[in-house]
């Protein structure tokens, strides 16, 4: 992948929807943003590989933090990352070699893009979760040792704050989240500031493009009346874990983030789902699939079994037409194809589990990965 | 007694209720002049019920005529809208997600200003009267009256929308005025497209109800006359006039409403198979289930809750291919009546199959005589498991559930549907959704930030629950008959004073109409 284009945004938006693994916000209002930017350019956006970017070169992971219900009603004003990115440019006296996707899940893939146009500088295909997380600290950046600090925050009124230091990652998180609440709810990142050899170190891969290929293959299937569930799973070497009606969508606000359950029931009647090669469990049962989500969809189960559990990415999609579904659009009565898929390689060692695995979202249980890996 | 009247894409159907009683109907097509298939529809089943005029208390219209305008890009009043909310909300200006061809026609004349408010209640920036004042001078000079108001968070604070609209109205006293606050929930962009959209149908929608209250005068009708929402409740032919773009939704909405009436059930899966379309609706408790998603409309996103039906290409036109065997999703539509072989054409349609079985007489049965019976078998156990697989998908349980078939295309329906307790297929199915319209009750909301610090939350819930049976008997329901239908409290944090908004819906019988599908079956 060597740019993006307004061919492209559609696509994009798709997959990274999809990744987003029910958070990461709409990608909606983000995606019409890059296609304003892009026709007002003329342009494409130059797209490089990590391993492109030499070794002493600047470059900083930017995206947007907040509740996805403020940023859909106080829209931004529409240069918030640019003008962060700026400000820490002119801190350091040095100025940025490319733009870094911080999340490829959701909203947050397609902000980036946005802000790189503005700054004339090019993205890099990858980003550091390969889905969507809640926290600063979960990223494969943070997980490998990457310094936090310098941060810089923005918001729609013009005010930037940059932390020249913070103590840890979890200090960056909890900062910055305050902080988001005094500028309005909704907030630009810029966090971390790396070197090309620091970025090449912690880096997942390729994902952007990943994201581009998911939402194409969604389009073929849409362009061909086919369900895309299957076509999907098969891309992200992953399985579909279900399909059904969600009967039951339980949620409460917890510390700022939604916390829920979620029941499915298998179809009784018409054509038994795609079966993938092995068999995933599950499927033509006439037992309910149970979602613990907060915010991301966490684990799946089926009775006591567990069918797969963060960091592997489980996403909800309307069965007809591939489109993710959000937990904030999760609602009763819904037909939908639940997909598991492995999670990159950089998310299953030690020490990212112990960042990203079950037990730091409160649940007790071991990782049992799906075999494979996303990239 | 009250006539109810359905006005669909194909036909304007009609009946006369005297209380719960259906006393006549009528099924008459549709005229390019909507009131002239009102007013021909009305005249039949005056006629065939033999009573006098004098005798109808009122008239409930559900009408797809907005919905069709938009889709149809037919009749709209260039709008221009006012945003509050500088600086947030530039990058994406009014308009935005609109189709090109929509836009253009609409006017796309936006203009931003400061104003808004944050989620907990700050104002993003000072309200500036003299800026608002120059963009009204702007849009008068532009020669346009009618104008959408956004404010960001409005729902929550509508205070800035109500100030500019003010200040418009100094610059252009008949301004055709629309608030997003009044129109949607929170998401600036649904709820602004959803407050452009009712500006720019205001004309036709004057132009339309008076057109209704012609065509009620030309039979001598005195009666009021309502028109129907969204949700199922009526509104007046004065606020109709307002706020036309909630009328959205009310075709499939009327006919589930109708099938429940009709049933007597509250809980049930409602098939309604027309010339085209089957469409797969749940009733819970007597009104239709929302939809979850975003709503499109003629291009456009809106959040308005619309019912969720699902829909499959089956109906009584639809094409039939025997090798291999093939049902719809092709039809001859509105043309059956000359189409298919049992009305003399030359199309093997789903009726004729049903024809052919045996289970109706439809018009020339010679013409199917020498269809080949197994095939005939095939198709109508083909047509039953399309059915079954799409009730499948609308229930939430594996326990088996009533379902209520109406609609035109009914006779399509001639076996069992595995997962169903029982099939339903009550008298006058074919016009349900007139009966829908006619049954139809008034409501009235309250939608109110309270603090909790000052009074505490039963007295701020009770003082809701008044306030919103206050505007349903205002609007003609009968006090006795209200019921609160809708609670939902969203509290907002981080506003001084532990502020909450509360949101309720009361709704109740037009005073002096059959009881509702609701009270009647209230001890279900």
């Amino acid at each position: 992948m060597q740019s993006v284009t307004l061919n492209d945004t559609q696509a994009i938006a798709i997959g990274a929807g999809i990744l987003g693994t029910g958070g990461g916000g709409s990608t909606y209002l983000n995606r019409l943003r890059l296609d304003n930017e892009l026709r007002a350019s003329g342009k494409s956006l130059p797209i490089i590989r990590a391993d492109d970017v030499p070794d002493d070169a600047l470059v900083c992971a930017v995206g947007g933090m907040g509740a996805p219900t403020v940023s859909n009603e106080k829209l931004q004003e529409g240069r918030e990352i640019m003008r962060a990115v700026r400000a820490m440019e002119a801190h350091l006296r040095q100025p940025m070699h490319a733009i870094i996707i911080g999340e490829i899940g959701g909203g947050n893939a397609l902000g980036p893009l946005v802000a790189a146009l503005q700054l004339g500088l090019p993205a890099v295909d990858g980003d550091s979760m390969g889905r969507a997380f809640p926290e600063l600290q979960m990223d494969t950046f943070m997980i490998y040792g990457v310094a936090p600090s310098p941060f810089a925050l923005a918001d729609t009124q013009g005010n930037i704050a940059i932390f020249p230091r913070i103590g840890s990652a979890k200090q960056a998180e909890d900062f910055a989240r305050s902080l988001t609440i005094e500028m309005g709810g909704s907030a630009a990142l810029v966090m971390p500031v790396m070197s090309g050899a620091e970025l090449k170190r912690s880096i997942i891969r390729d994902t952007l493009s990943l994201a581009k290929r998911i939402g194409e293959n969604v389009l073929d299937c849409r362009a061909r009346s086919i369900e895309p569930a299957e076509t999907i799973a098969t891309l992200c070497k992953g399985r579909i874990l279900f399909t059904g009606k969600i009967t039951d969508v339980e949620r409460r606000t917890v510390q700022g983030f939604a916390r829920g359950q979620l029941k499915i029931a298998p179809f009784h009647k018409g054509k038994p789902p795609p079966v993938l090669t092995g068999g995933p469990r599950g499927v033509g049962s006439t037992q309910v699939l149970q979602i613990d989500f907060q915010n991301e969809n966490l684990i799946a189960r089926l009775g006591d079994d567990v069918l797969c559990a963060v960091p592997d990415l489980i996403t909800i999609v309307s069965l007809d037409d591939g489109e993710a579904i959000g937990t904030e659009s999760l609602r009763y009565g819904l037909r939908v194809a639940v997909l598991g898929m492995p999670a990159p390689k950089e998310l299953k060692s030690p020490e990212a589990l112990a960042v990203v695995g079950p037990r730091t979202f409160g649940y007790d249980i071991d990782f049992c990965p799906l075999p494979g890996d996303l990239l | 007694m009250r006539i109810g009247i359905d006005v669909g894409g194909t036909n304007t159907d009609a009946v006369l209720m005297d209380g719960a009683r259906v006393v006549s109907s009528a099924k008459t097509p549709t005229t390019a002049n909507v009131s002239e298939g009102i007013a021909k529809a009305m005249r039949k089943v005056i006629a065939d019920s033999g009573i006098d005029s004098a005798a109808i208390d009122g008239v409930m219209i559900g009408t797809t005529h907005f919905t069709n305008a938009v889709v149809e890009r037919k009749r709209l009043t260039p709008t221009a809208c006012i945003r509050l909310g500088l600086p947030a909300t530039v990058c994406l200006p009014p308009m935005v997600d609109w189709p090109q061809d929509l836009r253009d026609l609409v006017g796309g004349e936006s203009h931003l200003a400061h104003g808004g408010h944050e989620f907990d209640g700050r104002e993003i920036s000072a309200y500036q009267p003299d800026e608002v004042r120059d963009i009204a001078v702007r849009i008068r000079d532009a020669g346009l009256d009618a104008i959408a108001i956004s404010s960001v968070f409005s729902p929550v604070n509508a205070s800035f929308e109500e100030q500019t609209a003010e200040i418009v109205r100094e610059a252009i006293p008949d301004a055709n005025i629309t608030l997003s606050s009044e129109i949607g929930r929170i998401g600036l962009l649904e709820r602004e497209n959803a407050a452009i959209m009712n500006s720019c149908l205001r004309g036709l929608a004057a132009r339309t109800v008076d057109g209704f209250k012609a065509a009620l005068d030309e039979l001598q009708i005195r009666a009021p006359f309502y028109i129907s929402q969204n949700d199922g409740t009526l509104m007046n032919a004065d606020f109709a006039k307002e706020y036309p773009v909630l009328t959205f939704a009310s075709g499939p909405t009327n006919s589930m409403r109708g099938a429940a009436f009709l049933s007597g059930l509250r809980d049930a899966i409602v098939v309604d198979v027309g010339g085209t379309t089957t469409d797969i609706g749940v009733l819970q408790h007597g009104f239709p289930r929302p939809a979850a998603l975003a709503v499109d409309i003629g291009g456009v996103r809106t959040n308005f809750r619309m019912p969720d039906t699902y829909s499959i290409g089956l109906g009584g036109g639809s094409l039939i291919q025997s090798e291999p065997l093939k049902v719809g999703p092709q039809s001859v539509g509105y043309e059956l009546t000359s189409k298919a072989l049992v009305f003399g054409g030359d199309v093997l349609t789903a009726t004729d199959m049903i024809v052919a079985g045996g289970s109706e007489v439809i018009g020339d049965v010679g013409a199917v005589s020498g269809l080949d019976a197994d095939l005939v078998a095939a198709t109508q156990a083909r047509i039953m498991e399309m059915i079954a697989i799409a009730v499948d998908r609308m229930k939430t349980s594996a326990t088996p559930v009533p379902v209520i078939v109406v609609g035109g295309g009914s006779i399509l329906v001639t076996g069992e549907i595995e997962g169903a307790s029982e099939i339903i297929k009550p008298e006058h199915f074919p016009v349900a959704n007139a009966i829908g319209a006619a049954i139809a009750q008034v409501g009235g909301e309250c939608d109110r930030i309270f603090s909790l610090a000052e009074m505490n939350r039963d007295d701020a819930l009770n003082q809701a629950k008044a306030e919103a049976s206050e505007r349903a008997v205002n609007a003609g329901a009968a006090p006795e008959s209200i019921e609160i239908v809708d609670v939902e409290e969203v509290p907002l944090a981080y506003l001084p004073g532990n502020a909450t908004r509360i949101m309720v819906k009361a709704i109740g019988d037009l005073a002096g109409a059959p009881p509702s599908v609701s009270s009647m079956n209230g001890g279900n």
